[in-house]
């Protein structure tokens, strides 16, 4: 008889671990696979009920799609690597350059990283705009109509845009990762006789990878899907991804093609964050953990 | 390669850069009132010192006593305040680091985990330019010279506590230092493999006579084992500096006599010197007692007299001349010794004796002896 109550009690405690289980997998599945399967399966049969390639091939085809593909990587890498070169130098001044503030600084850091994108597009357009801070300048000093700085409205404003919100992605692991490394191997690669350029390269560097791995496969998810920053500062001509999901979806009500498009935009960014998943399993080691 | 082959070449092989022990003649680490302070707090106050060619000097002292802060002005890693440094002729206090041609051993090794030993050891001649065959020279020389030579393409994580300090040591020397600094290098490992490293530091030290070592430790069985002399510092001062016999067997202060070797300072009144063994008669409570080393010390003084525990005898001596009578206050065995401490005339006294077949009880009267050469009379705080 006390077998068969220890078996019952184990029955119950399995009951118990399997409802914990199901309940997230279920709000899970409610409030993302849910909706994400209808996009899918929208895109696959552009509502017609039965599955088919035609609508794919026409969406996946068209100049735009192409254009948007190329733009959205384009300025998703150029962004991502602006943000690992701007992140890693202020990592590494923060880190290994004593400076007055620097607990108020990484206070900044956490804050900047929780404000909404479009502020620093709209900051943007104050300094940079057609009527902003430089181009009013420049035009009063120069006595003419023509802002002479445009950068802003083609993709270079919104690279520099993402580049400005996106660092602190990187920063912030590889501040983690920096304060890991031993002071000691600087100081005895120095005393070896590596001045600091050879001991950036050699001995910062390679731990810093996992951190830069992470931070930039980070930079680049965020910034392959961003639409706020493009939206607020209305480059011309440069149509990504999500730009072109919402101009389908919302101005020319084609949900079919938004659903490819959008899609198409969720596949890569699971390529992406695969990559950046067996990347980190490979050169990860012992400080994956902090990222 | 045996260890003679590879030094008579340490001496020999083409330099790869100027800085190089000067023709196997070693540098002087020498230090020149030198004062380091952080904001308002000084760690190294107008300390000075020379460290002879080729000799092997410990730095020894209780944490904060300045000694890490010495080695790193040495390194390069801290700018004094004022005062200078010196490696043989040349004024290093401003020279950065990379430009002072000193190897460094620190504690957790700090050994770069992305490289092999071998990467490791070439990592200094790399950064200084050297040639590739030089460089696998010296690769094979170092790593034979610390019996490494077999793990040459292993990771430090691949390899043990000894192991990886071993490694740290062949990094150090392969860029042949002028100077080679140890910051406390054993203080990582368990004590049998710190006991294996200190002999290992000693043969070294015997295979490399002009290599100039400067070490920091707080372990006084490693300064007194390795050094030829040994600097204690207390409070960022130079408390004392001296031959490590010597400092042991004649300490020049309370300081020093209590921090080498614990041993007992005895309040004591010089009595009046005592003619056949050129000593001083001194007195203890009821106590008379004998000792030869005076010190300069005049007579009518109260002073301290020095005796190491394991210099208290249980049994008398033949002239029983020196004996103190105390009531036993603690016993603590140590398995090959026994430890006493007694309580006389409000002094505690500590004696360690070979193990006792009988132990004396708690509050028992014991009467220790010592000869009066074993007993030095010392100032209370005075700086060698």
């Amino acid at each position: 008889m006390p077998n068969a109550a220890a078996a019952e009690r184990r029955q119950r405690d399995h009951a118990g671990v399997g409802f914990w289980v199901l309940l997230p997998f279920a709000v899970l599945a409610t409030i993302f696979l849910y909706p994400l399967s209808l996009i899918v399966h929208e895109a696959l049969t552009a509502g017609t009920g039965a599955v088919s390639s035609d609508g794919l091939r026409k969406v996946l085809g068209s100049a735009i799609f192409v254009s948007a593909l190329l733009n959205t990587v384009r300025i998703a890498v150029v962004a991502t690597l602006g943000c690992l070169t701007l992140g890693f130098t202020l990592a590494l001044i923060y880190s290994f350059v004593p400076f007055p503030g620097r607990a108020l600084v990484a206070k900044m850091i956490d804050v900047f990283i929780a404000l909404p994108t479009f502020l620093v597009a709209l900051a943007f357009t104050f300094i940079y705009g057609s009527a902003g801070l430089i181009n009013q300048s420049l035009m009063a000093a120069m006595g003419t109509q023509v802002p002479p700085v445009n950068f802003l409205y083609s993709s270079w404003g919104v690279i520099l845009a993402e580049v400005t919100v996106y660092s602190p992605f990187v920063l912030r692991p590889l501040i983690a990762s920096f304060s890991l490394l031993d002071p000691a191997q600087i100081e005895v690669a120095s005393s070896l006789g590596a001045r600091p350029v050879r001991i950036v390269r050699q001995i910062i560097f390679p731990a810093a990878l996992p951190a830069l791995l992470a931070g930039g496969s980070l930079c680049l998810l965020l910034t392959v899907n961003e639409f706020g920053i493009l939206l607020f500062i209305g480059a011309k001509g440069v149509i990504t991804l999500p730009l072109l999901v919402y101009d389908k979806a919302i101005q020319q009500f084609d949900y079919a093609s938004a659903c490819v498009i959008a899609s198409v935009n969720v596949l890569l960014s699971l390529m992406l964050y695969s990559l950046y998943r067996v990347a980190l399993s490979g050169l990860g080691g012992e400080r994956a953990a902090v990222v | 390669m045996s260890i003679a082959t590879v030094m008579d070449r340490t001496a020999t092989a083409a330099p790869s850069t100027a800085h190089v022990a000067s023709e196997g003649q070693g540098n002087r680490i020498a230090f020149d009132r030198v004062t380091v302070a952080y904001r308002n707090t000084v760690v190294l106050d107008n300390f000075s010192l020379i460290i002879e060619p080729g000799e092997f000097a410990a730095l020894l002292g209780p944490s904060g006593s300045g000694k890490t802060t010495a080695l790193r002005s040495v390194a390069g890693f801290v700018r004094p305040v004022s005062g200078s440094v010196s490696i043989g002729d040349e004024d290093v206090t401003t020279m950065p680091p990379y430009a002072r041609g000193i190897g460094m051993v620190v504690q957790n090794y700090a050994l770069f985990p992305h490289m092999t030993v071998a990467e490791n050891v070439a990592f200094g001649l790399r950064a200084r330019g050297a040639a590739r065959v030089l460089i696998e020279e010296r690769i094979r020389e170092c790593l034979a010279m610390v019996d490494m030579s077999q793990y040459a393409k292993r990771y430090p994580r691949q390899l043990s506590g000894g192991q990886q300090q071993r490694v740290a040591i062949a990094r150090a020397l392969a860029i042949r230092p002028r100077v080679l600094l140890l910051d406390e290098p054993l203080s990582a490992l368990d004590a049998q493999i710190r006991r294996n490293m200190v002999e290992e530091l000693g043969r070294l030290h015997r295979e490399l006579p002009n290599l100039t070592v400067l070490y920091v430790t707080h372990d006084q069985a490693e300064a007194l084992t390795l050094a030829d002399r040994i600097a204690i510092m207390r409070d960022g001062r130079l408390s004392a500096f001296g031959e490590a016999r010597s400092l042991y067997h004649q300490p020049p202060n309370r300081f020093t006599a209590e921090f080498l070797g614990h041993a007992n300072v005895i309040p004591v009144r010089t009595e009046a010197l005592d003619g056949p063994s050129g000593g001083m008669r001194v007195r203890f409570g009821a106590a008379n007692l004998l000792t030869t080393a005076a010190n300069n010390i005049p007579a009518g003084a109260n002073t301290h007299l020095c005796v190491r525990p394991h210099s208290l005898k249980l049994e008398p001596a033949p002239d029983r001349l020196n004996m103190i009578e105390g009531a036993v206050e603690e016993l603590h065995w140590q398995g090959h010794t026994q430890s006493i401490a007694l309580s006389v005339n409000g002094s505690t006294i500590r004696v360690v004796s070979t193990e006792l077949r009988q132990l004396p009880k708690i509050g028992e009267k014991l009467t220790v002896y010592f000869a009066a050469e074993d007993a030095v009379l010392i100032a209370e705080d005075g700086n060698a």
